[in-house]
């Protein structure tokens, strides 16, 4: 007996969920509308959070390519300097150290800039002798500007440079624009909340007479409740699985330019679409706002209505 | 089954609707409640089917003192009184079947007793063959039979009527109270709120007559 309501249970779920998505095909208009809404505000965080991701693995990959520049004091000999980036070969952290001396500095220059004539104006060499260090890789970015500062300190060098600093400035930009996306997330779950709020309401307004009757016959609150819940779960979920799919579309468009400028310039970078997440992802985080939605429209409007 | 004790009800408005009522109904029985217009009759079935609350007294129905019902317990106490009224309170989006049905659908009741009970329930009313229409597309006393075949289907030992026969003519007026007195022999109790002083004058039962709110007249 008990497991025999238990079942008509489950079915009368089943009956309710079916015919609340039943209701929504029924309205196809006002349906659409509001899950383009709701897939939209879902999109963005997603659509977002995946340019960020892919900006880190860019970013990862020339992590390997921090490089140190050594710019030697004026008055040292070529002899010194050399003797120097040998002996700086010798640390542990370091792979390798070149010597470059100011005069090679100065030709350098002169081949890439075309400054030729003017170069040649000038009464001595303006530019100091360099040594180009390659940390070891693999080691964490604090190590390496451990290391920095070490060989700052050392009185043969008049600078030392990290290369590529504006990678870090790129990485706390990442960062930020994670904190960013986040709140943008929060945001846009807030109006989605909003949304399957108010189309609940309304569906509610819609049926107070339905709902009068129900009560005189005795109906509790939870029956009343049940079909709005699962208009809000369909609302959530279907708006979720919109989300994907234009995501997905959207990665279609963009990965084959984006793929052939990586190849362009020889990066094994490839363009991830984090789509099982988002699969996964973006239709539960729907269906939880969407029944959390209906929830709050519920409880809010339910107890106003009663038999009189 | 059904006791009033010095029961008052004032409205918001500060309207004193029942003051001081006193009466009971026995299990089985079957009494009119007449009295003025605004002399307090939709009150007193409001505070049986707990619609509305007595400001003061007891009520008590099957033994349960309905001022110590939790809020949360009403759905199910209200399974139990059958409500019937002047404007029938049909659902008109749904079909005849599926009205009479609702109360059993709430009750969780599973397909097969629902499709049974629901076309005993029309059968009884003479309805039968209506069950796929919309209650649009029906009279008047065909409306009322529906909302009379919805009070029953799940066999309330109470039915609460007010105003049944209100817009209905003479001839279907009787029809109407004639079932009530089928529902009545098989045990129910039937209270019938009517200012239709004819056709109570007609039947044989006990009224209850109220006037601004007082008991006027209590008699078999
Ligand atoms: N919800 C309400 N708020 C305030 N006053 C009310 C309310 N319902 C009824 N009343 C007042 O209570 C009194 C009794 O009303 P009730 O509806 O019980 O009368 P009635 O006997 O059913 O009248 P009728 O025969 O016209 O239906 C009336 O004076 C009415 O104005
Ligand atoms: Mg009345």
């Amino acid at each position: 007996m008990k497991l025999f309501n238990i079942h008509n249970y489950l079915l009368r779920h089943v009956q309710v969920m079916l015919s609340s998505l039943g209701e929504l095909w029924r309205q196809p208009v006002a349906t659409t509308m509001t899950l383009l809404v709701i897939g939209i505000a879902l999109l963005l965080p997603a659509g977002l959070y995946i340019i960020l991701k892919n900006v880190e693995q860019v970013s990862g990959e020339w992590q390997q390519a921090n490089r140190i520049s050594l710019f030697l004091q004026n008055e040292m000999s070529d002899r010194r300097g050399e003797q120097l980036a040998e002996q700086l070969l010798t640390w542990p952290d370091i792979t390798e150290a070149s010597f470059q001396s100011a005069q090679q500095s100065l030709n350098e220059f002169r081949e890439i800039s075309g400054l030729q004539s003017l170069l040649d104006t000038l009464p001595n060499n303006p530019l100091p002798a360099v040594i180009i260090i390659e940390p070891e890789e693999n080691q964490p970015q604090e190590a390496t500007e451990a290391l920095l500062e070490r060989l700052a300190a050392l009185p043969e060098v008049d600078l030392a440079q990290l290369d590529m600093q504006w990678l870090q400035r790129l990485r706390s930009i990442n960062e930020t624009g994670q904190r960013g996306i986040s709140i943008l997330a929060i945001l846009l779950s807030l109006s989605v909340l909003l949304v399957i709020g108010n189309t609940i309401r309304l569906a509610i307004l819609n049926r107070q007479t339905e709902i009068r009757v129900i009560k005189l016959v005795g109906g509790t609150n939870a029956f009343v409740r049940r079909p709005f819940l699962y208009t809000g779960m369909w609302y959530g979920l279907l708006g979720g699985v919109l989300a994907w799919v234009t995501l997905l579309i959207s990665l279609l468009i963009i990965s084959g330019p984006i793929d052939d400028l990586a190849a362009l310039y020889d990066s094994q970078f490839k363009l991830q679409w984090f789509a099982g997440q988002m699969l996964f992802g973006l239709p539960l985080c729907g269906l939880l706002l969407g029944v959390m939605g209906a929830w709050l429209a519920v409880s809010r409007h339910l107890s106003a209505i009663e038999p009189s | 089954m059904i006791r009033f004790e010095q029961v008052y009800k004032r409205y918001e408005s500060q309207h004193e609707a029942l003051s001081g009522l006193s009466f009971e109904l026995l299990s089985g029985e079957m009494a009119f409640l007449t009295g003025h217009s605004g002399a307090g009759k939709s009150t007193l079935l409001k505070l049986i089917a707990l619609i509305e609350r007595s400001s003061h007294g007891q009520v008590i129905v099957n033994n349960q003192n309905l001022n110590r019902l939790p809020k949360w317990k009403i759905p199910y106490y209200r399974r139990k009184i059958g409500l019937v009224f002047q404007d029938h309170n049909l659902l008109h989006d749904r079909t005849v079947f599926d009205n009479v049905a609702l109360p059993l659908i709430i009750a969780g009741e599973n397909h097969r007793e629902i499709g049974r009970r629901v076309r005993a329930a029309l059968d009884k009313v003479g309805l039968l063959g209506k069950e796929r229409s919309l209650p649009i597309a029906l009279s008047g006393g065909e409306q009322q039979r529906v909302g009379i075949a919805r009070a029953v289907v799940n066999r309330p030992p109470v039915l609460l009527a007010d105003e049944p026969t209100g817009n209905l003519d003479p001839e279907l007026s009787r029809e109407i109270m004639y079932l009530f007195e089928q529902f009545n022999q098989v045990g129910v109790t039937v209270f019938i709120a009517s200012h239709d002083q004819d056709l109570i004058n007609q039947m044989s039962y006990r009224h209850i007559t109220l006037q601004h709110g007082k008991l006027a007249e209590n008699h078999s």
